[in-house]
């Protein structure tokens, strides 16, 4: 088997934005002294007139984005995912979703897999906080891939948008010409037994545990949510529906995330036994990405583990 | 369009303007309006490059209202100025009304930034000034925030990013009226002193009677010479000014007058021309 190609999807984000610095004329590109973090500082290397660094001052920073998108430009605000929706969470509401300006909040450094830094910097309710917000969209690239599609329809799209990002290097899944669909869900794996609807980094995982899964002769599917918001409830009924059992699984607090997003849709529509997973309401800590992953349970090994208590339910 | 013989004309119609739309809602801030009213009558009258008939001309001034309740204020030089009919502000913040309790830039025409959270506004102005900047555009980008709000740290992150980047064609105001809800900012949360900050901050201040149109025009003049860095003008006003029974009173911050509250306010207002 041939070595998988790994790349952070914020590697992708420097990469995607540097390329549509000379596409483009009107991007400009914001970040809050992270740039080295979040890899704005690719855009700022070939476009230093239209990157603007905030210093450490993230409401500020958005509220300068749509100041900017007021007058006509397209903004990237990127810091890290726990500052910027957090903090700044009242400017994303009241400054850019409420007059429905055109700034793409761009958040690295997500989950837990940011790993030594510790809970104060791992983000586990920025979707959360993201989806709640009327005029938002959200979107988890699961790869560079996806990554790259994501910043070019964001640039294009004339609206909010949260884009989150992880420090971690992930597989790449997709090839370079795949081509995806905006609020849509991803087959990324058919299988008949039970769907796993995955983001970001987990799609990886789930994949892998539907691996280890079928040498036990279970069948799993995974899908890939790129688009949490608008979520495509139809696709996530009818995958739902046809396996027979569901899981969510997210680096990312259970409550108020895509499990909850999934949960809110199959509520009423679906008898289907479902469970979310991901981080359980704690807060993280210091550690490796991989010791984290294993700790909060978003290993390959518990998913399988879950998945088969699942469907001890069917 | 009705002519008005100079700012103060245009401002005490506003002012009339403000007590009747409050009137007629039930809610609303007449205090904060009622102070910031000659600044944004001389800026409307007499200053901005803004066209009714093209609301949304690229290169026109920018106003934006930082302390987002003095929304009356705003609507009434909008509406003396025929943005939109003059009939409309009885319907200030009615269901399916343009008038929305804040200023809504999608909604009203002729306003420029959705405000209404306090310490934001003044961040978007910013973004304003350097997107012009960047144009090569040679417009003004004029913001109004209130004493009570600088104790927002949002201001001071602002304020600092307009020096770093020398927004010289940013020129902001604060309405000095001494009064927050709770009452006198200074026994709130002592903002002070004002001046020395926004200097300390980098940026040029200019210190001025709020009400006198003469030095509001000739702080603009001033502001618009100066090459570099933003402009404060801290205007000493009177909160709920025009109005004898609503000056200097907090109680007036968050309360609309009854009919007959309103009927006195509007006989206190009566041009006596030059």
């Amino acid at each position: 088997m041939t070595e998988i190609k790994k790349i952070a999807t914020r590697d992708a984000y420097g990469k995607a934005l540097a390329e549509l610095a000379k596409e483009n004329s009107n991007i400009f590109v914001m970040d809050a002294d992270l740039s080295q973090s979040t890899k704005s500082v690719e855009f700022a290397k070939v476009c230093p007139e239209r990157f603007v660094n905030a210093g450490i001052a993230e409401g500020n920073m958005i509220g300068v984005a749509a100041g900017l998108a007021a007058m006509g430009k397209t903004v990237f605000a990127s810091s890290f995912a726990v500052f910027v929706t957090g903090r700044a969470f009242e400017q994303i509401r009241n400054s850019v979703c409420y007059p429905r300006l055109n700034v793409k909040v761009a958040g690295s450094h997500s989950g837990i897999t940011v790993g030594e830094d510790g809970g104060t910097h791992q983000a586990i309710a920025d979707i959360s906080l993201m989806r709640s917000l009327p005029n938002m969209t959200v979107l988890v690239p699961a790869d560079a891939t996806a990554t790259r599609w994501m910043v070019r329809e964001a640039a294009a799209y004339d609206g909010p948008v949260y884009l989150r990002l992880g420090r971690l290097a992930a597989p790449v899944l997709y090839a370079d010409n795949h081509e995806f669909k905006w609020g849509k869900g991803e087959i990324v794996r058919m299988g008949k037994d039970i769907v796993v609807f995955a983001c970001g980094l987990m799609v990886s995982i789930a994949l892998e545990a539907a691996e280890l899964l079928a040498a036990e002769g279970i069948s799993v599917a995974v899908a890939d949510i790129h688009t949490i918001k608008p979520l495509d409830t139809d696709f996530i009924l009818e995958m739902t529906e046809r396996c027979g059992a569901a899981i969510s699984l997210e680096e990312h607090n259970i409550i108020g995330g895509l499990g909850s997003a999934i949960a809110e849709t199959l509520a009423g529509n679906s008898a289907a036994p479902f469970m979310r997973c991901g981080v359980e309401d704690k807060f993280g800590q210091s550690g490796s990405p991989e010791a984290l992953l294993k700790h909060y349970g978003l290993d390959a090994e518990t998913t399988a583990m879950k998945i088969k208590q699942v469907l001890a339910r069917k | 369009m009705m002519k008005f013989a100079n700012a103060d004309e245009f401002a005490l119609h506003m002012r009339r303007e403000i007590i009747k739309m409050l009137a007629a809602s039930g809610s609303g801030h007449p205090g904060g309006s009622l102070s910031a009213t000659d600044i944004i009558a001389v800026l409307f009258h007499d200053e901005m490059n803004i066209d009714p008939q093209d609301p949304h001309k690229p290169d026109r001034d920018r106003f934006v209202l930082s302390k987002g309740h003095a929304a009356p204020a705003l609507y009434a030089a909008l509406a003396l100025l025929d943005f939109f009919p003059i009939e409309e502000l009885s319907q200030l913040r009615k269901l399916g009304s343009h008038l929305q309790g804040h200023p809504d830039m999608h909604k009203t025409p002729g306003v420029d930034m959705s405000t209404g959270s306090l310490g934001q506004g003044i961040s978007t102005a910013c973004g304003m000034a350097l997107a012009a900047k960047k144009d090569g555009l040679h417009n003004t980008i004029y913001a109004l925030l209130g004493d009570g709000e600088t104790e927002e740290g949002e201001v001071w992150e602002a304020a600092m990013f307009a020096a770093h980047y020398q927004l010289d064609n940013l020129i902001a105001f604060l309405d000095h009226n001494h009064l927050q809800i709770d009452g006198n900012p200074k026994d709130v949360l002592s903002p002070e002193p004002l001046n020395e900050k926004w200097r300390a901050f980098g940026w040029k201040v200019i210190e001025i009677d709020g009400h006198d149109t003469e030095q509001i025009k000739a702080a603009i003049k001033e502001a618009k010479e100066e090459q570099g860095r933003p402009v404060m003008i801290i205007a000493e006003t009177v909160k709920g000014k025009g109005v004898s029974f609503m000056e200097n009173q907090a109680g007036w911050h968050g309360m609309a007058p009854n009919a007959e509250q309103a009927e006195q306010a509007i006989s206190e207002l009566f041009w006596q021309g030059e």
